[in-house]
């Protein structure tokens, strides 16, 4: 069924499709309405779960890792110093395993206070050990937090589905609304190897020697580093998994395809622009614009961001002669997080040209500021005409300083 | 850039300028264009306060979601707000304005522009509404000077949207703005 | 020796004994039961308890009377300060010698 509606609404039907048994969310600002959309929906009987308000966003997330433990499968939404608030407990459901799923409305954080969209809440967030998806409209939104729930429980760990605020969360648009037979039919229950049982009583992480130890069992079991390997290799693994998975979502949908990339007019382009979520769709209307002014030039969407699937990326780059990377986050003190990442990909490859691309870097959109096509225009057709002559320092567009 | 129709609505807090615009894009969205999208530019909402809503509608995907800059229609809850800042910037030239207000055809040029102005507030008393009651009405008016969108299509998404909040008024309110549109230029 | 073929990817622990190795040589002191003193054994029924509520290794038993497992028991001595009749004595472990017949 077609409908008209937010991105949040998009996210809270992904939720319920997806058959989610707890939600817990702290509702005040930086929350979003998905929440409240939830909230309707478990009151009115529409949504078989348990909704607990919490008064915080560190005990949402506990109340999520806490049901996952037993279970239960969870999920929870927050937003910009929200999401930085449960910061502690994020790095405690990736090394707990919990196949956790959790919108991040993209929001820029403070100081100073901004309730507007920009990446740095979640980019910041990309070390934790959870994945990350970006998704561009209400159509991946929707699609994006259904395969969520069976990527994060495939390879149980929890992800963040990413999706930008106001931008995507606030704007109507059309989108597709599967059927719950249909997501029944992709999406099996949720089955942990363990989950907390009083006939089975169980420590789950309890303080772990840096060495490894014999159990209560007489069996070798983890020290911390090897739990902290396994993290590492699953999440290297994931990329395979979310390939499957994304496979397996086209073959029952019929939409999607792509796990890793988005990509337009890229098959014989001289420069690819790369960007995460709405922001490389509205790069379109630049590329088409170029184009008709005769330069070959596409777009590169990110979808998966962690595990950074490296090698798709270098092969989609590295024909290029230039890679420009448009960013609304910044790792303060160097660059835009996705442009070093791109960078690190393209180390090893050369390309059939045998030369490495070179990659230009844009900041822009912090905080909510507008994004013009006129100043996309302007700086795409510079990178792609005046060529490697950009400093090491990322530009920005659209500042007035 | 893509063919596409593009309105700018502009109201104030709470008047429900963005649940106009929402009901706009249904209609069209049913009226046969897969393409709408409704982005409301969202400051720190307060009642009363200055607020705007891009709509764009095409016969494809809208992939642009920045603020309207050059609209083809603009669409204003509050005739003061013309006062108040540049409402008109940007319109195209023999683009159409749509204004709830009191005042006379008259009052209103804009560089060849259709002119299309109702008085919505007393229409919607008469309808049965509460006061102060007008993103209903001002579909009306929108749809009287825009041959686009087809009424009973309109009416149809109003009474959806308002469910059980006085659909048969809003309805009514709608209907008695687009008989008492006048339009000039 | 790996622990790639261990089941879990995370920290799990069960209760037993052993988890932490065989903590009784850690002792300083010994808890010893006064059975005269005990509620359950005075009563001849299972009531009061609380020692085996606090011990934080659960080297106690639910027992009448209560038993200690010493080849776990750390000597904390919070069973002896919580024991609302002090029926529980701490004792230096050097008062305890090994001998062929086991400790005296």
């Amino acid at each position: 069924m077609h409908i008209i509606d937010s991105g949040n609404v998009a996210a809270a039907l992904g939720v319920k499709l997806s058959r989610a048994q707890v939600i817990a969310a702290y509702p005040i600002t930086p929350q979003t309405p998905l929440t409240e959309k939830l909230s309707e929906f478990i009151e009115s009987g529409d949504m078989a779960a348990e909704y607990v308000p919490v008064e915080s966003e560190h005990s949402a997330l506990a109340v999520c890792i806490a049901a996952a433990s037993t279970g239960a499968r969870a999920f929870t939404a927050t937003s910009a110093n929200g999401l930085l608030y449960m910061h502690e407990q994020i790095h405690w459901a990736a090394g707990a395993r919990l196949p956790l799923v959790m919108c991040v409305v993209n929001r820029g954080v403070g100081a100073p206070w901004t309730i507007w969209n920009d990446h740095q809440d979640s980019i910041s967030q990309r070390d934790t050990g959870w994945m990350q998806l970006y998704v561009n409209d209400h159509q991946q939104i929707i699609d994006g937090v259904i395969k969520a729930f069976m990527l994060a429980e495939e390879v149980m760990i929890p992800i963040m589905v990413c999706y930008d605020g106001y931008l995507l969360s606030h704007t109507y648009m059309p989108f597709e609304v599967p059927s719950p037979d249909q997501v029944d039919a992709f999406l099996p229950p949720y089955k942990p190897a363990y989950a907390l049982d009083p006939a089975n009583p169980a420590n789950l992480n309890t303080v772990t020697m840096p060495d490894v130890r014999l159990d209560t069992r007489g069996v070798t079991a983890h020290g911390y580093m090897e739990i902290r390997y396994l993290l590492q290799e699953d999440l290297l693994n994931a990329v395979d998994v979310m390939g499957s998975v994304e496979a397996r979502f086209k073959e029952r949908f019929g939409r999607g395809g792509d796990p890793f990339y988005e990509t337009y007019r890229c098959e014989d382009a001289r420069f690819i622009a790369v960007s995460l979520g709405s922001l490389s769709y509205h790069l379109r209307e630049v590329i088409d614009r170029l184009r008709d002014e005769g330069i070959k030039v596409g777009i590169m969407s990110v979808h998966l961001y962690r595990p950074f699937p490296a090698d798709a990326i270098a092969q989609g780059l590295a024909d290029a002669e230039g890679v420009i990377v448009f960013e609304k986050a910044l790792s303060y003190g160097y660059e835009g997080a996705l442009c070093s990442d791109i960078k690190a990909a393209l180390y090893p490859v050369n390309g059939s040209k045998k030369k490495r691309p070179f990659v230009h870097n844009y900041i822009l959109g912090l905080g909510g500021r507008e994004i013009k096509t006129a100043h996309l225009h302007e700086a795409l057709l510079n990178s792609c005409t005046s060529k490697a002559s950009a400093g090491r320092a990322p530009q920005w567009i659209g500042l007035k300083i | 850039m893509k063919e596409s129709i593009q309105i700018r609505w502009h109201g104030r807090g709470g008047q429900g300028a963005i649940t106009a615009a929402k009901i706009v894009a249904k209609a069209m969205f049913q009226s046969g264009y897969p393409g709408v999208a409704m982005v409301p530019t969202f400051g720190t909402e307060r009642r009363g306060a200055p607020v705007f809503t891009s709509l764009k509608i095409s016969k494809d995907k809208i992939y642009d979601l920045s603020p309207i800059e050059r609209p083809d229609i603009v669409v204003v809850l509050d005739h003061v707000l013309l006062e108040e800042g540049n409402i008109t910037n940007g319109l195209k030239e023999g683009g159409i304005l749509v204004v709830n207000s009191p005042c006379s055809l008259e009052e209103y040029h804009y560089n060849g522009c259709t002119v299309a102005i109702c008085d919505i507030n007393s229409l919607a008393i008469k309808a049965g509404l509460p006061e102060g009651t007008i993103n209903s009405g001002i579909i009306g008016a929108l749809a009287r000077v825009w041959k686009l969108v087809d009424m009973e299509v309109l009416i149809e998404a109003i009474k959806e949207e308002f469910g059980d909040r006085r659909p048969e008024q809003n309805a009514l309110a709608a209907q008695l703005a687009y008989d008492n549109t006048l339009i000039g230029g | 020796m790996g622990t790639r073929q261990y089941g879990r990817k995370t920290s799990h622990s069960e209760p037993g004994p052993g988890d932490g190795g065989r903590t009784g040589s850690w002792r300083v002191t010994r808890p010893i039961l006064d059975e005269q003193a005990c509620i359950p054994v005075k009563r001849g029924a299972p009531a009061c308890f609380i020692c085996w509520l606090y011990c934080p290794d659960g080297t106690i038993s639910r027992t009448v009377p209560p038993k200690i497992d010493y080849e776990y028991c750390k000597g904390c001595g919070i069973c002896a300060e919580e024991c609302p009749t002090k029926a529980i004595s701490m004792i230096e472990e050097s008062c305890f010698i090994k001998t062929d017949e086991g400790e005296k």
